[in-house]
């Protein structure tokens, strides 16, 4: 992409990294080194969380109800109300039912024209995922569903049932995936979501998914498909082709960089500082086009 | 008392029988490998503050979520290699050998 298209495309106002997206791919900046003009085509909007962890209790974060609660706050002070917020796994720490029915009740008051949720490993530790299919699965607690809101067709995967290496979609999931896509028209947006990245972070920490490739060759025909993943608990991005990965922060705790530490985990950081890791996302489409921004907004307070 | 029970159980079978302790710690099994006789019971603590489980690989023993500070014993009846994962971190890997018990005269 070069850079007069990334000025095109790319004008937006708030705080954060900010990115820019075209079907050509993606660049992202510090917002701080920018001077943003608003978009003033009609835009409509979605936000994403993740990894809330309600039920953690460590030294990275000694209060995940109130980080989570500042989530949810920043989300209700959006200029105008997201037309879905979709929370990309580990809504739980345990999948324990008080700290499922914490996190419904909590997820209750966000603002917002419908919720969905697809799970982390974390929300299926006990029981494959029943409790969490009965209480956010689509329809008969569904595993993975589609649907049509702010302008893209967006995809709620599953990919941390029956984990042994990276994450795993499973056969049964790819077929409907298949079928689903079949019925889209290449110039449709399309939007994917599911817990642990689709694509290769860092497969030593298990950050990939094993069957990523088939679905990617699915999505391939399509001229803008934006890919948001939870998980790893850190911003990240990648462009392959006419796909763009994004990795979400946490509104928990942050994680090591990958392979900047022995393991992954919770990352306890300076007092002052996590709030700076933490935050929520809005990924705005341009109607009418292809231009998406997705807008990564830390929980620390702005000056 | 399930736990006190089962080991006094197990040791009145057999006099090699003991029990083994495993700590969970820093995304590892901190003992990837032992091996005990068959009828010994082996306990798992989880020290990180990340839940772990304790899953075989062939999923025939599963202690579900441990929180930290969590304990899970499982007896190993039946001599043979086990192998097992966390189910939330499935590169943390462990090994449970279980040899036959010489019967003594």
């Amino acid at each position: 992409m070069k850079r007069d298209e990334f000025l095109e495309c790319m004008a937006w106002g708030g705080t954060g990294v900010v990115y820019g997206l075209t079907n050509h791919g993606l660049i992202g900046r510090s917002l701080a080194d920018a001077s943003v003009k608003p978009l003033s085509a009609a835009t409509r909007t979605f936000v994403q969380i993740s990894d809330s962890h309600i039920g953690f209790n460590g030294k990275a974060n000694d209060d995940v109800i109130a980080t989570f609660q500042q989530a949810i706050d920043k989300i209700n002070a959006l200029p105008v109300a997201p037309e879905f917020v979709i929370h990309t796994g580990d809504l739980t720490h345990l999948s324990k039912p008080d700290q499922l029915d914490t996190v419904k009740q909590m997820l209750g008051t966000i603002k917002t024209g419908a919720f969905y949720a697809v799970p982390g490993e974390h929300d299926v530790i006990n029981d494959n995922g029943d409790q969490f299919f009965k209480l956010f699965g689509r329809g008969n607690s569904q595993r993975w569903f589609s649907f049509d809101a702010a302008g893209v067709h967006s995809l709620a995967l599953t990919n941390v049932v029956g984990i042994t290496k990276g994450g795993i979609l499973g056969r049964d999931q790819l077929e409907w995936a298949r079928a689903d896509l079949a019925k889209q028209s290449p110039d449709t947006p399309i939007a994917v979501m599911a817990h642990i990245p689709l694509y290769a972070v860092y497969p030593d920490w298990g950050w990939t998914t094993d069957d990523q490739s088939e679905l990617l060759d699915m999505l391939r025909r399509f001229d803008s498909v934006t890919v948001l993943n939870g998980h790893i608990h850190q911003v990240l991005s990648k462009t392959d082709g006419k796909i763009t990965f994004y990795t979400a922060a946490s509104t928990a705790f942050p994680q090591p960089a990958p392979g900047s530490a022995p393991k992954p985990g919770p990352l306890t950081v300076p007092a002052g500082e996590l709030a700076k890791l933490l935050g929520i996302r809005t990924v705005n489409i341009v109607e009418g086009s292809h231009q998406i921004a997705v807008v990564d907004e830390s929980l620390a307070k702005q000056n | 008392m399930k736990l006190l029970l089962a080991l006094a159980l197990a040791a009145s079978m057999t006099a090699s029988a003991t029990a083994a302790k495993v700590e969970i710690k820093d995304y590892a099994f901190q003992k990837p490998s032992i091996t005990i006789a068959a009828g010994s019971t082996v306990s798992w603590t989880n020290q990180d503050d990340d839940p772990h489980t304790v899953v075989a690989d062939d999923k025939s023993f599963d202690s579900m979520g441990l929180g930290q500070g969590d304990v899970w014993s499982h007896t190993f009846t039946k001599p043979g290699t086990y192998h097992y994962h966390c189910g939330v971190h499935p590169f943390m890997k462990g090994t449970i050998v279980v040899t036959a018990v010489t019967k003594h005269v």
